[in-house]
């Protein structure tokens, strides 16, 4: 249960590298600890050595008079700025990589609701929780090794964070919004999640764990977990979807078409993901808070060549129905 | 070296600021400069004792990891979160930012520049007023609804929160109102009182440092000010602006807030790195080497403070151009903090060093410093710290900078500026002893932290995995020497106050300005304004 933190096997007290990239978060972290190290000699040394060797003699010891040395200020301005500019690029590299997410076709998505004080892992085949030894404070997270897992996150109330110190990652979890993050496991087994925002009373109470299994065993596990009254996964099709479905035929059909018609607003066939033009202001891509946004407030970013027709549906669906509808709108391609 | 064209030397009876006038009210309404430092000064210890006492409790908390086996069962989840906010509140605004330069550059500030007092004297003892009412509010919330948001104030939870937020918040936004006042005042004093002959480039190094944290004072203070009253406003009347529910951002908050709290960050340290040059370039009689690039460095990271609150954001869900930017631009930080740290030690070099009480805790800042400021680099490169971000490597890095850095050097400047204040010696050996304590009490405490944190522990948690259980129990251990080392600095003060030696004008043998009156000053500083015709550090 512990190997995630065991620090005989892990580099320098970092926790077991999970990911590809965890192994990259550790060699930089070990060229900072040994350039702070050389940095911390020269300059305690240097301060310890002076005081040894220049020990005041007597109250009327006469000191050198030196008042600046430029060549010296430059260099010793110069160096460092050059040593910084290196661990900026290197953190760079490796942020870019954390942040850059794959592609949805390749990716497993998962859904993450952040509550007070739990974390909730819906999955799109109706999986809704899950838990270790039918203990409801150990919510477990179950995912495939060496594929991409791309996490959709959002809070119920107030803003938690998801870490994984196992993977080097972590990302804030928003109210009224979704923040994603993704991971690659390498190696199964079991690692510790916890909350990184202050979150109120139970803030540490929120661990959670993810299981890194083979993905054999993960479609295994899917299967037998899945909700007995669940969609089949033909066409596409998965539980999230089916339920966004439903809402589309009561709420969005008249105005939004699923096979590439215009009738009065933009279709949804290949919607999600798509570059979006406006009628005013720059194009973004049709992610899942933009959709978010043009559900709740449609006149905030009004497509090219359409009316400003759509009622604002603020108040009328609950994020987890937003979050269905999204879902079904991934699936008409 | 600083020529004061005349100087007295008289005895302790000599008519002084301290004996100038008598009686309870004579203080409480003095506009004397140096009296309204001395009333900081017992403000800000006493609010100092209050806010330490509160990392006891917290360290005393977080010696076990379950809550089962904590010492004292009154302190439950809750309490352990009010706590936890109280100590950074108090430290924070009513200690840290405004201790130095409300009482070292309330004290010192006119005197070495030659000045009678600084130049709006009744808006500074108003700025004192101010400041208590700021205090008396944060800790009137300990007595209506507490607070449990932690320094923060982290929106959405804080507008969720059933604690006294809106009282915590007008506290921190009146403490910010006596900020502005003191840093307006400081500004216009360096530039218009300064004695005959002393020019920008004469001023001590004490004097830059002030003068460009006063400047971030009354720039970033008020943005700290409005985000403050827009939770107010949200909380009492419901306007949305950082709550989604109402069509708010919440992470708006986070960018307001830091806005004015990097560079409080700079508020902070940047006096200390004054007292620092001060005391380096005194306990080496040798002069300062790179006067003109300690200064500027100063004003450099001021103004360079203003274009970094995002580094604080990396993983907050800000864009991954915007998390790139604010990496480059907090390296540009590093820079002017490297010249400084290489600068002070170069001072020391063919230099005469005596280690005095104040000296030690001068080399303390310069070792705790520069692991704090290089952690810091660690933390301002994007890729390492979504690692470390929230996590006990920020406390203690942050640690490291506030009370590695900020506290040694005002302990050191108490130290070092006393027989100034009150024409007493403090015992040497006292101050040394303290100082003992004090230093490996820190590492002890703080340097575990950094362990914790690569090893994963997030900030802010009652309750933790027990594999963290055997490093925050020696975490905890060492935060009793630290408090019995600042017991003992305590006991150094009374013992002076009491029974100190009687001080001489320069007793450090120092060059400034201040060192040429007497000790204590007489009312006005100066019997005759000195005449200044070279620079501060001129040991020949």
């Amino acid at each position: 249960m512990n190997n995630w933190l065991n620090i005989i096997t892990a580099n320098a007290f970092m926790p077991i590298q999970g990911t590809e990239i965890a192994g990259k978060v550790d060699n930089f972290y070990a060229f900072l600890l040994i350039s702070s190290l050389i940095s911390s000699i020269i300059l305690i040394g240097g301060m310890a050595a002076f005081v040894v060797q220049y020990k005041r003699k007597s109250a009327t010891d006469k000191t050198a008079y030196i008042t600046h040395n430029t060549m010296l200020e430059f260099t010793w301005s110069f160096i460092p700025f050059v040593i910084m500019m290196v661990i900026f690029y290197w953190g760079k590299v490796i942020f870019n990589e954390l942040r850059s997410m794959p592609d949805s076709a390749s990716a497993e998505e998962i859904h993450v609701v952040g509550v007070q004080w739990a974390w909730n892992f819906k999955y799109k085949n109706g999986i809704k929780q899950y838990t270790k030894d039918n203990d409801p404070n150990k919510q477990v997270m179950v995912v495939p090794l060496n594929k991409p897992v791309k996490l959709v996150m959002t809070s119920n109330d107030v803003i938690h964070s998801f870490y994984i110190p196992g993977f080097r990652n972590k990302q804030d979890v928003i109210p009224g919004r979704y923040t994603s993050l993704w991971f690659k496991a390498d190696k199964p087994g079991e690692y510790q999640v916890f909350c990184t925002e202050y979150c109120g009373l139970q803030h540490s109470q929120m661990p959670a764990t993810i299981i890194v299994k083979p993905e054999a065993e993960y479609t295994a596990w899917l299967d037998s977990n899945k909700p007995s009254m669940a969609a089949s996964g033909d066409g596409g099709m998965n539980e999230m979807a089916n339920k966004g479905l439903e809402i589309y035929e009561n709420k969005c059909r008249s105005c939004h078409s699923i096979d590439g018609t215009k009738i009065v607003g933009p279709t949804w066939k290949g919607l999600y993901g798509a570059k979006r033009e406006f009628e005013s202001g720059a194009p973004v891509d049709a992610d899942e808070n933009y959709l978010k946004e043009s559900i709740l407030n449609p006149a905030a970013k009004i497509v090219k060549g359409y009316p400003a027709a759509m009622p604002p549906y603020a108040g009328q669906l609950s994020d987890d129905e937003i979050t269905q509808l999204i879902e079904y709108m991934k699936v008409v391609k | 070296m600083s020529q004061v064209q005349s100087t007295t030397q008289t005895t302790t009876g000599h008519d002084n600021y301290l004996n100038h006038e008598k009686g309870l009210w004579s203080w409480l309404s003095t506009v004397d400069h140096k009296r309204i430092a001395i009333m900081y000064l017992i403000s800000i210890l006493t609010f100092f004792l209050v806010g330490g006492i509160f990392a006891l409790l917290v360290r005393g908390a977080l010696f076990n990891a379950k809550p089962e086996d904590k010492f004292w069962s009154y302190i439950t989840p809750d309490v352990y979160n009010q706590f936890m906010s109280y100590h950074g509140i108090i430290m924070v605004f009513m200690v840290i930012v405004p201790g130095i330069p409300a009482v070292f550059g309330n004290f010192l500030l006119p005197v070495m520049l030659g000045a009678k007092d600084v130049a709006f004297p009744r808006l500074n003892l108003a700025s004192y007023y101010v400041y208590l009412a700021g205090a008396a509010l944060a800790v009137g919330t300990l007595f209506v609804g507490k607070i449990d948001t932690g320094w923060t104030f982290y929106t959405p939870y804080s507008i969720k929160t059933s604690t006294s937020v809106v009282m915590a918040v007008l506290a921190a936004f009146t403490m910010g109102m006596a900020s502005i006042l003191t840093g307006l005042n400081f500004i216009v004093t360096t530039h218009k009182l300064r004695a005959p002959g002393q020019t920008m480039n004469k001023i001590p190094l004490f004097v830059w440092a002030i003068y460009a944290t006063s400047i971030i004072q009354i720039l970033a203070t008020p943005v700290l000010g409005i985000t403050l009253l827009l939770i107010s406003a949200e909380r009492l009347l419901g306007v949305g602006i950082f709550d989604p529910n109402l069509g708010g951002d919440p992470v708006l908050f986070q960018h307001f807030f830091w806005f004015y709290s990097h560079p409080a960050v700079y508020i902070m340290i940047l006096p200390a790195m004054g007292i620092i040059s001060e005391l380096i370039s005194t306990f080496s009689r040798k002069t300062i080497f790179g006067y003109t690039a300690i200064a500027y460095s100063s004003l450099a990271i001021a103004a360079v403070s203003f274009l970094v609150w995002g580094h604080h954001m990396f993983v907050s869900g800000q864009s991954e151009f915007a998390g790139v930017l604010f990496s480059i631009i907090t390296m540009l930080v590093g820079v002017p903090t490297a010249i400084k740290l290489f600068n002070w030690i170069s001072t020391m070099y063919k230099g005469s060093v005596r280690l005095d009480a104040p000296m030690l805790y001068a080399i303390g800042f310069l070792f705790l410093f520069t692991i704090g400021g290089l952690t810091g680099v660690w933390l301002a490169s994007t890729g390492m710290d979504v690692h470390f971000h929230d996590t006990y490597f920020v406390v203690a890095h942050f640690h490291y900078v506030m009370v590695g850095g900020v506290l040694m050097a005002f302990t050191g400047g108490i130290f070092y500026w006393f027989p100034k204040m009150f024409g007493k010696m403090t015992s040497d050996t006292l101050g040394r002893i303290s100082w003992v304590f004090v230093f490996t009490g820190f590492n002890v405490t703080f340097f575990p932290q950094f362990i914790l944190g690569a090893m994963g522990m997030p900030r802010r948690y009652f309750e933790y995995h027990p594999a963290y259980e055997p490093l925050n129990q020696i975490s905890t251990v060492g935060s009793w020497l630290i408090g019995f080392g600042f017991l003992v600095a305590l006991v150094a003060i009374i013992q002076g106050l009491v029974a100190g030696e009687k001080a001489g004008a320069n007793p450090w043998g120092s060059k400034t300005l201040e060192w040429q009156t007497s000790s204590p000053p007489p009312h006005d500083n100066f019997p005759i304004t000195p005449t200044v015709t070279a620079g501060p550090y001129e040991y020949r």
